[in-house]
């Protein structure tokens, strides 16, 4: 049966794997690692989810924090100073062990390492960096690694981070300055974005020698770059504060991604915060990250979502429809001979059915029934465009309230049904 | 006309081979192992030749490129019924068009093989993800799998490269073959073996699995369950995410 040891890393695991769940990035992509000394795993480029949690979540990587005994008192976080919750750390070697095994198995990617601050940042850092740098050298160990960088700790450390891992990652927290400086004593959007700074220029530093030299000359410097991560619904921010935010974290620091995570509350005594029972913000949550891919892949500017007039996303309806309603008079486009990106924004065309449209009406003009074929959502996309046999909708005679209302009655068993089993929860 | 084959990959070119020696616009391919009944209409048993096969395929290669190939052989390990003749259909198109008819998105056969080797690709993926080795001791870890397409061709060498230095069994319990990686002589080997007696998914009845297993397959439930957010709860996704299909091979769905 099972011994002492074996019962004390269990419970090891379920803590630190609990506290390190409400990191919401799983990412284990972007990294193209091969296995080139007969070491152990790869990195493939794509990422590969594992399994799913209950919520549905992606698990790709062992999240878990080294420790949560944490120096500081975030209000928003279960690990603070002041929470009364068991504690736990585990050795390097612990973590070592684990990685290695579940990775073995084909439980995982890799390893996602985050922790409590113990003693001081640099303190923290370095035991993080100890365990990469075991994986990689010791155990050849070729799979995803992510860490997590401790606001305040030295350059030379975070350089030393970034040979190891794959991606570094530091959370902004909360989408203003204020809010941060409110819930988190002794935290600053300096202190959070010096890391964030620091990776982001020894990354282009890197990509311009590598342009001189025409070849990669040193270990690669965190070659799936950053991500962050901002706690929303905890404060009063408007979504056209966090994605004006977001965006100029796109900008700024070359971030690969950007997470917007629901407020769970978990702090029961903290009046600044929604108290325990409130729903997390589940469809804001995913509207921000519809607005977030329509920026980084539908080629939409932050200002056309969202700006001083129309500050908030709107939750019926998501945000691409939402524009397109909002600017008729770009409509209908012409499938058969608008561009690439004119058609990728027509409500109820994906990235993948414009790229097919793209390549199919060379071989002659599409009807319809092939539109549908390509698997182009056509109960949305009708509206707003011209094909052969059809011509234009009589937009000119629909309000954008009725487009609204036709299209929300043609999908609405199949979103309703989400929605409401989310809210029946509460 | 019915045209029938083995069911392997040089068997379906060397049928290919045969429509075009003997002109048969109506032919029908169909596996051996797929034949219904016998039809009134009329048949010919096909038998495998590499020579035609390889004459097929460089033809094609010419036309299509190795994405094309790609395409059709993905297409072929879906083992759909029928989807053979989709796959000559789109021969016929490639060898008689000077384009690239594989982004003719509007053409009926080639959406179809399209649309049938993404599900391939999909379930491809799921695989790479959702094979669970234990360890049954020096050094060799053992997987069961039923998929519902022949994918362990397409996954052997995504296995191969990740785990280069353990040696690996991956076993499809559906169609009773499995492929062995030995890490000393690198290589992969196809096997048949027959485990009558085991039911999938659980082989303690017959392999003896290494002392530390169990507690690496206990912490692995224990960490599924505690990255978990209660308050998400959203088994729709979830479902969506990993259908119920596959649990009986997720060590962190299985029951017990
Ligand atoms: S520093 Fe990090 S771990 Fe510590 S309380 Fe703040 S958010 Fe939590």
């Amino acid at each position: 049966m099972q011994t002492p040891s074996s019962e004390r890393i269990l419970e090891k695991l379920s803590i630190l794997a609990d506290a390190a769940k409400y990191d919401v990035s799983c990412s284990s992509s972007g990294s193209k690692r091969k296995n080139h000394n007969k070491g152990l795993g790869n990195s493939t480029g794509g990422g590969i989810c594992h399994t799913y949690t209950e919520d549905g979540r992606c698990v790709s990587l062992l999240k878990i924090l080294l420790t949560n005994h944490c120096i500081y008192d975030c209000a928003y976080c279960v690990s603070r100073k002041s929470n009364d919750i068991k504690r736990a750390a585990f050795t390097v070697e612990e973590v070592v062990e684990l990685t290695l095994n579940f990775y073995k198995r084909n439980y995982i990617e890799g390893l996602f390492l985050s922790s409590g601050i113990f003693k001081n940042a640099d303190t923290t850092m370095e035991r993080l960096i100890a365990i990469a740098r075991k994986l990689r050298t010791e155990h050849r160990f070729n799979g995803y690694i992510h860490l997590k960088s401790i606001p305040g700790a030295s350059n030379a450390l975070m350089q030393e981070a970034g040979l190891y891992a794959d991606r570094l990652s530091v959370n902004l927290e909360l989408p203003s300055e204020t809010s941060l400086q409110l819930l988190a004593p002794g935290k600053t959007y300096e202190q959070i974005k010096k890391p964030m700074l620091l990776v982001s220029q020894t990354i282009q530093a890197q990509a311009n020698e590598k342009r001189l030299l025409q070849r990669a000359a040193k270990p690669l410097f965190a070659p799936a770059g950053q991500s962050t991560q901002m706690v929303i619904g905890a404060t009063p921010e408007t979504d056209k504060d966090i994605m004006y935010q977001a965006n100029a974290l796109y900008q700024n620091y070359r971030m690969k991604r950007v997470y917007y995570s629901g407020y769970i509350p978990i702090n029961p005594t903290d009046t600044r915060l929604p108290g325990v029972g409130t729903p997390a913000p589940l469809i804001r949550e995913h509207r921000l990250y519809q607005s977030d891919w329509l920026m980084r892949f539908y080629g939409f500017q932050v200002t056309e979502l969202l700006s001083d007039s129309f500050p908030q996303l709107d939750s019926d309806i998501d945000p691409k429809l939402s524009w397109a309603l909002r600017n008729l008079h770009q409509f209908p486009v012409d499938i058969n001979t608008a561009d690439y990106e004119a058609i990728l924004r027509i409500p109820g065309i994906g990235v993948q059915s414009a790229q097919k449209i793209i390549s199919a009406r060379r071989f002659g003009q599409l009807d319809v029934y092939q539109l549908k074929k390509l698997g182009v959502a056509f109960n949305r996309a009708r509206y707003f465009l011209v094909c052969r046999g059809m011509g234009p909708a009589s937009l000119g005679d629909l309000q954008d309230r009725q487009i609204k209302h036709f299209i929300l009655a043609g999908y609405r068993s199949k979103f309703s049904n989400a929605v409401s089993s989310q809210l029946s929860l509460f | 006309m019915q045209l029938i084959y083995d069911g392997s990959f040089p068997g379906l070119l060397s049928t290919i081979f045969t429509a075009y020696e003997y002109k048969l616009n109506d032919a029908l391919i169909v596996r051996t192992n797929q034949l219904q009944s016998l039809t009134l209409s009329e048949s010919m048993e096909v038998y495998t030749e590499t020579a035609k096969a390889e004459r097929v395929w460089k033809g094609l290669k010419k036309k299509i490129a190795a994405q094309g190939l790609e395409l059709i052989y993905r297409s072929y390990l879906s083992e759909l019924p029928s989807v053979e003749n989709s796959i000559l259909e789109v021969v016929r198109y490639a060898l008689q068009s000077d384009q690239n008819i594989l982004e003719d998105y509007g053409h009926s056969h080639v959406l179809t093989l399209h649309q049938i080797a993404r599900k391939v690709g999909r379930e491809k993926h799921r695989f790479e993800a959702f094979v669970r080795f234990e360890n049954i001791g020096n050094n060799w870890f053992y997987a069961d799998i039923a998929p519902d397409f022949n994918i362990l061709p397409l996954i052997a060498p995504h296995f191969k490269e990740r785990y280069a230095a353990q040696n690996w069994m991956i076993y499809d319990s559906k169609r009773k073959y499995g492929i062995q990686y030995d890490s000393v002589s690198e290589q992969i080997n196809e096997l048949t073996f027959r485990f009558e007696h085991a039911p999938a998914g659980n082989l303690s009845p017959i392999v003896q699995t290494d002392p530390d297993e169990k507690l690496y397959q206990e912490l692995w439930k224990r960490y599924f369950k505690s990255t978990n957010i209660a308050l998400r709860k959203n088994t729709k996704l979830h479902l969506q995410h990993v259908p119920k299909r596959y649990w009986r091979y997720l060590t962190e769905k299985k029951e017990s």
